[in-house]
């Protein structure tokens, strides 16, 4: 056997890559082309998992179980937690944005590892077809809710839980395979000269989420592992029946699973303070604080984890810990949210697409953040334990949060994805069936809860049907915002106006090549960019037409 | 630029921006660095499922007594030989380690051929234990745990050996792994300590707790 010569072995021949659109479907190593092949990919799992929601709420319309069998609907709402928050919102807002804009950021021309960023996302089809195909199989998919407890999940129809178990398996290791990329590119590839904290936002965003991913998911895998033992095997980790305990499956369950909340809404924090600034010409105010808020949310993320079991026999010292803990989380979230609001204050400010999803996302968030704290509260979590209010405030935190900054991040970073601007009037009218139909949905869900509706049931007492109608015309309206979105993003893709290199005028390193970037994103060199948020101060004195070198963005710094 | 292959960027691509920035060498070679420091990162992952279990059979020996008539004691002298059989393997390793740097090839094959036998007695002794042990895996808790604990390191040995052969085969006189190439044995050593490492704190946890 010989070897190849070392620049030999560096060359792999051209014509492995496919070109143009054949690229989307092939395993291509460029992290732009990943990263649209996470976003295309995880849209496509939104849409399933938006089209089990509307049988959920078509369900709900009604207090008897009418339109599906209690069985289907225990599986469907399964299926929509699980492929809403493995399938779509931790690829998209963490591998497709992640992917696409950490190399920008750092200056460098791919991510640390290409070859494990392809394979990390190649995981995600297979698992998501596995899961989905689960409902076809004899016995029908998982019925125990995304959170998989024991006994719950050993004694439902075992095949299709231990498809979901090997689902959530493989998008667990494509999780964690993202993550170290992200931590190696942030950390070891960034631009000779450039420090950590001239970083863009994002870039401490999913530096701190891949902290998480990576302490986290690998406890959930491993305690699925045992979970699948108790089912294939009859073992009895957490089957009380053979002296194991449910309880120690609850803790590492949530000891991943709150940490994944942060992993779904850090980078949204991330993506909103790189929109903010732009469309209102102002620095991000508090970048320092920022930082330390992020790197304090990813700490105090891990030891928070048992707030969700407060009705699980936890004992009162754990209660009051965890309380205590619980409640600190509120401080930097709120210094990010007065930031934010404080670089809005006297912008100038662009009210178009993408800034107003970014501003819902910060009205939204404030919403889910305060029904949060309340929610860390023993006494009154106890009175709305699994019940509507707990559905009501995650769905403000991943979908009032992350999703409103995934649209307010594709309007924003669609002329860069495709050269093409959307249409603003389309995006406006998406906007507000959105936040209509958002609110609609679930503010109501809210009072359903504090009055006692259970969550995860398909009847209900015929006491709670109005609300329950309104919550599932909000719903409908959610269901119609996605068709304008739809076309706006399939026609401009053609007709859109041609969108140049820069249409916002940014300072981000990601606009300071053309539309679509060249592989290796910048011909020549890469720009330093000290001042990521530099509005307001020499931006006026930038000839943005011709900033590609460094020498433009170092000199005119005070 | 734009004529390169996406693939292109794949080798080195902070080599490669640092060659056009002129900033080039600067006494650190990233590349090489990146991919220790990829394996260690995914080693604090792979670290944390076992903190996992470890986790959960601590909680299990706090809070769930065992039915009448089992216990957790274990017979001690072969897990112990076991215990020296892979620190000792750990040394072993370094010094193939060090044979490469000094362009020993002979001295660094035979260390890895020391360290392989070394790691298929553990996986031979462990075999043993586990066909004179009293209990089955679904006899009760603390045996399902013993066997998830010990089975799951036993994995990681396995595939530990297999690596240290490989890393054998590519130390051959035409193989890849070279003084001024060592990324492979390197990372076969980081992984070899890691997973020595977390045998002693299963050792502590499991045998002598």
């Amino acid at each position: 056997m010989t070897l190849a010569s070392p620049s030999d072995f560096e060359s792999p021949s051209p014509s492995l890559q496919p070109e143009g659109w054949l690229r989307y479907l092939s395993f291509s190593l460029d992290h732009k082309v990943i990263g649209l092949q996470y976003m295309i990919c995880g849209f496509l799992f939104y849409f399933i998992g938006g089209a089990l929601a509307g049988v959920i709420r078509t369900e709900l319309a009604s207090p008897i179980s009418d339109f599906v069998s209690r069985e289907t609907y225990n599986e469907v709402l399964t299926l929509h937690g699980t492929v809403m928050i493995f399938l779509w919102i931790v690829p998209v807002v963490n591998g497709a944005f992640g992917n696409y804009l950490i190399p920008f950021y750092v200056g460098a021309r791919d991510m640390a590892f290409p070859r494990l960023n392809a394979v990390a996302f190649w995981l995600i089809p297979p698992a998501g077809i596995l899961l989905i195909s689960s409902y076809f199989i004899k016995g029908g998919a998982a019925q125990s809710g995304w959170t998989a407890y024991p006994p719950l999940s050993i004694t439902t129809p075992a095949l299709g839980q231990v498809i979901w178990i090997l689902s959530v398996l493989l998008l667990g290791g494509s999780s964690i395979f993202g993550g170290i990329n992200f931590i190696a590119t942030i950390l070891k590839l960034r631009r000779p000269g450039l420090q950590l904290m001239q970083l863009p936002m994002y870039c401490w965003a999913m530096l701190g989420t891949s902290i998480l991913v990576v302490l986290s998911t690998p406890v959930l895998a491993g305690t699925l592992i045992l979970l699948s033992f108790d089912i294939i095997a009859h073992t009895g980790f957490f089957n009380p029946a053979l002296g194991g305990n449910v309880v120690v499956y609850q803790h590492l369950f949530w000891f991943y699973s709150h940490p994944a909340v942060y992993i779904m809404v850090l980078p949204a924090f991330g993506l909103v303070s790189e929109i903010l600034p732009v469309h209102a010409r102002k620095p991000l105010f508090g970048y320092t604080t920022m930082v330390y808020s992020i790197l304090a949310i990813v700490v105090l993320g891990l030891i928070v984890w048992a707030h969700h079991m407060f009705t699980s026999g936890t004992p009162p010292w754990m209660r009051l810990f965890f309380t205590i803990a619980t409640s600190f989380i509120a401080v930097p979230t709120g210094i990010k949210f007065f930031n934010w609001l404080a670089t809005l204050w006297q912008g100038k400010i662009a009210l178009n697409s993408a800034m107003l999803f970014a501003c819902a996302f910060i009205v939204n968030f404030v919403f889910g953040g305060i029904t949060g704290v309340a929610l860390a509260q023993v006494p009154f979590d106890i009175h709305v334990h699994d019940t509507y209010f707990v559905v009501g405030h995650f769905h403000y935190i991943v979908y009032g949060g992350t999703v409103f900054v995934i649209f307010s991040a594709v309007y924003h970073w669609y002329p860069k994805f495709t050269g093409r601007m959307l249409n603003e009037d389309l995006g406006r009218l998406h906007f507000l069936l959105t936040f209509v139909g958002f609110n609609l949905c679930f503010a109501p869900q809210h009072w359903l809860g504090l009055n006692g509706m259970p969550r995860r049931v398909a009847e209900y007492d015929p006491s709670f049907t109005t609300l329950n109608q309104v919550s599932s015309v909000g719903a409908l309206l959610m269901g119609l915002s996605t068709l304008p979105f739809l076309i706006n993003v399939v026609v401009s893709a053609f007709r859109g106006r041609v969108a140049g290199g820069n249409p916002w005028n940014a300072l981000t390193p990601e606009w300071l090549t053309s539309s679509p970037p060249p592989v290796e994103n910048w011909i020549g060199e890469a720009p330093l960019v000290t001042h990521p948020y530099g509005y307001g101060t020499a931006v006026d004195a930038i000839d943005l037409g011709k900033a590609t070198g460094d020498q433009i963005w170092t000199d005119r710094r005070p | 630029m734009t004529s390169l292959a996406p693939g292109t960027s794949n080798v080195s691509p902070s080599a490669s921006a640092a060659a056009v920035h002129g900033h080039g060498g600067e006494g650190h070679d990233a590349h090489t660095d990146v991919r220790l420091f990829g394996l260690a990162t995914f080693l604090v992952a792979d670290g944390m499922t076992f903190a996992g279990f470890f986790a959960a059979y601590l909680t299990f020996r706090a809070v769930n007594p065992l039915p009448e008539g089992s216990n957790y004691e274990l017979e001690l002298l072969l897990p112990t030989i076991n215990t020296v059989l892979l620190i000792l393997s750990s040394f072993t390793f370094h010094r193939a380690g060090r044979g490469l740097l000094r362009s020993d090839g002979a001295s660094c094959r035979r260390w890895l051929v020391i360290t392989a036998v070394l790691g298929l007695a553990f996986l031979a002794g462990q075999m043993v234990e586990y066909f004179h042990l009293p209990f089955g895996l679904t006899d009760n808790l603390f045996a399902s745990t013993f066997y998830a604990l010990t089975g799951f390191h036993g994995l990681h040995v396995t595939l530990g050996v297999i690596c240290i052969l490989i890393v054998w085969w590519q130390t051959r006189a035409t193989g890849r792994i070279k003084a001024d190439t060592p990324f492979g044995l390197e990372a076969a050593e980081l992984y070899w300590h890691f997973v020595d490492g977390i045998w002693v704190v299963l050792f502590g946890i499991l045998y002598l707790l």
